[in-house]
């Protein structure tokens, strides 16, 4: 396979095609809530819980899930940006940590984020250039050469570094601040690059000039992208596979076609049902689900999605759901696809929300 | 890993016609700023001349700033040989001025830069790092606050004995909190953007980001705020003198002068507000002068 022969010239690549580029077991992170008079801990935001995937060589795994669902701070936790609470992550076969493991100073060099906020992730008193060579300055590399790398990524993302290099942040639009967030993000050569709704805040014609620009990097560089957003057209668009989250917890996890033509969680389903269509015969019937996701704070017991799920039962607020293949698979089935539901009947259910 | 090709232009954007532009440095910028801002130009350039005065004090006045003449007392402004009047010991008080400018100046910010070292110092790490380190350096910063400045300089000065020596130091003590306090708000504000995140995750070193990416953010504020400061410490030190606590007699000082002609003012109330004027100029033109600097540093307000 062409993609296959691409990944083998990666020399930095270990396990080869069949050992994931990065493991991810189970993530976990509630943070303190202070308060009262004597500032003590009154409650914990459960704001991720368990999370566990594995990101493949040279595949775009897209994050989709509501706003506060913990998708940004999976981000922030892989790039060890906040501690996690417990949990471990595997980057091509190294454990990231310990005495023994890759040190996070060497992940970062192979790992890198893309922020959302395109103005406030690039520093105001830099020109954009010297932004870009920041990173291979301070890991070594002489003055001159950080220089021409970032003016040759500056190139590569569709800026003429000649017009553009001495510029600051404030003179750019926001497609431009952007490609230059992706030109700081590649400066390092990373395998993985994380894009935490990086695309989200741009306007329409602008946000599909971007993709396409990944998509490009994608193919040229190697890269293999963990591509947060909570745009669900976005995501069908750009992943291989996608991953849904809700209150902390994965939901479900397969490839882009299943999840968006044939959704087995309840939650995915109506998320899936709440995607905006242009298509005028395609009008929602009913409301997928009603109010606003419970308090991460005291989240339901069991199935977080219970209290919004019409299938719930009693097992639901009793034991966490694990990630099992859809129950309509049978035992058999390939591990490709995991979703995290008791119900075999909540799973089954399929499209009621249109009309035909 | 694909080697990074050369520069492509089918990727570059479409903006290729524009003229290429080399763009000024950051501070080449501010410079540019403040030649076009005329206050702040007239307000350094008297504050030059009262240095290169101060500075040059034997050359300004040609009369010993010491020398006493007991038939030449409390003479008015406009007496042949003393063009601004005598004081009370019949002393040239345009030579004590020019002589007491020095003194004053370097009591002005001389505190100002000690506390702008460590005040500056403890604030950015205070702010940077956060956490326990931060609870530490406020909540002591936090015991000084409880005092107000000026009785608290009094304290330090009494503590240690007056001189001049002395007052700076109790001066770079008193301003050492307010310091911190602005430079920890700057850089905790600085610290959360995502830009020093992105430093962080480039796996770059704490002290390479703060000296790239956290120091030129909050340098700006934290400099304007040191040279408001250096009016409140020129005050404050004529203050420390005029109690007794600074500059010595017969030593010229602003202070101490306007302390020992304020007997004088029923008889010459011009030449006796001359000091206070020397001290109000100064200090109102550092205070305009640090009005500029903000202006034209806030790179927001370019062009």
């Amino acid at each position: 396979m062409f993609a296959a022969s691409k990944i083998q010239q990666e020399p930095r690549d270990r396990g080869g095609l069949a050992q994931p580029l990065l493991i991810v077991e189970g993530l976990k992170k509630y943070f303190p809530i202070h308060g009262g008079l004597l500032n003590s801990q009154i409650a914990t935001v459960q704001a991720v819980d368990d999370v566990s995937f594995s990101v493949r060589k040279g595949e775009v795994l897209g994050i989709v899930g509501e706003s506060g669902c913990g998708k940004s701070t999976t981000a922030r936790l892989l790039m060890q940006l906040i501690k996690p609470d417990s949990g471990g992550l595997v980057f091509d076969g190294d454990p990231v940590g310990g005495l023994r493991g890759l040190s996070i100073s060497d992940l970062r060099r192979q790992m890198q984020m893309v922020f959302q906020d395109s103005f406030s992730s690039l520093n105001p008193r830099m020109p954009i250039v010297d932004t870009i060579a920041y990173a291979p300055r301070m890991h070594g590399l002489p003055a001159a050469a950080a220089r021409k790398r970032a003016e040759t990524l500056l190139a590569q993302v569709g800026l003429n570094p000649q017009q553009y290099s001495r510029r600051y942040p404030h003179e750019l639009s926001g497609g431009q601040r952007q490609r230059v967030n992706i030109a700081r993000a590649l400066a390092l050569e990373p395998r993985l690059v994380i894009l935490d709704e990086a695309v989200s805040a741009l306007d329409k014609s602008v946000e599909a000039q971007v993709l396409n620009l990944l998509r490009e990097l994608k193919a040229r560089l190697n890269l293999t992208y963990l591509f947060i957003s909570h745009d669900l057209n976005v995501v069908e668009y750009i992943s291989d596979r996608v991953l849904v989250m809700y209150l902390g917890r994965v939901v479900e996890i397969g490839p882009v076609e299943q999840i968006y033509s044939r959704p087995r969680h309840p939650y995915t389903r109506a998320l899936m049902a709440s995607k905006p269509t242009l298509d005028p015969d395609r009008r929602t019937r009913h409301l997928p689900i009603t109010g606003d996701p419970p308090n991460p704070i005291n989240p339901p017991s069991g199935c977080r999605f219970r209290t919004r799920c019409s299938f719930a039962r009693a097992i639901c607020s009793e034991v966490i759901p694990p990630l099992t293949p859809p129950a309509d698979l049978g035992a058999g089935a390939p591990l490709d696809h995991l979703v995290a539901c008791h119900i075999p009947q909540a799973q089954a259910a399929a499209g009621e929300h249109y009309d035909a | 890993m694909a080697k990074i090709s050369a520069f492509d232009p089918a990727l570059a954007a479409p903006a290729e016609a524009l003229p290429a532009r080399p763009g000024p440095g950051y501070w080449q910028a501010v410079g540019k700023r403040l030649l076009r801002d005329k206050v702040t130009l007239l307000v350094t350039a008297i504050l030059l001349m009262i240095i290169v005065i101060a500075v040059f004090a034997p050359v300004f006045a040609i009369q010993d700033p010491l020398a006493g003449n007991v038939m030449a007392r409390l003479k008015p402004i406009g007496t042949p040989g003393h063009w601004l009047g005598t004081d009370e010991t019949g002393r040239d008080i345009w030579a004590r001025l020019c002589y007491g400018g020095r003194l004053s100046v370097i009591a002005g910010v001389t505190p100002v830069l000690v506390s702008l070292l460590i005040g500056g110092f403890l604030g950015v790490t205070a702010g940077y790092l956060g956490g326990l380190t931060n609870t530490l350096i406020m909540r002591t910063m936090d015991v000084f606050y409880a005092f107000p400045s000026i009785l608290l300089a009094i304290a330090i000065c009494g503590m240690l004995g007056n001189g001049l020596t002395n007052a700076i130091l109790a001066l770079s003590i008193v301003f050492i909190p307010p310091m911190v306090r602005i430079a920890e708000t700057v850089t905790t504000q600085a610290r959360h953007l995502d830009f020093v995140e992105a430093a962080r995750a480039s796996g770059t070193t704490t002290i390479q980001i703060i000296r790239y990416h956290v120091l030129s953010n909050v340098l700006g504020a934290i400099l304007v705020y040191a040279t408001s400061l250096i009016s409140l410490s020129i005050i404050l030190s004529a203050g420390l003198s005029f109690l007794g606590l600074g500059v010595t007699p017969p030593q010229p000082e602003w202070g101490l002068m306007l302390n020992s002609l304020r007997q004088a003012i029923y008889v010459q109330p011009l030449v006796a507000a001359l000091p206070g004027a020397c001290i109000f100029v100064t200090s109102m033109c550092f205070n305009l002068m640090s009005d500029g600097f903000r202006g034209a540093m806030d790179v927001k307000l370019n062009k």
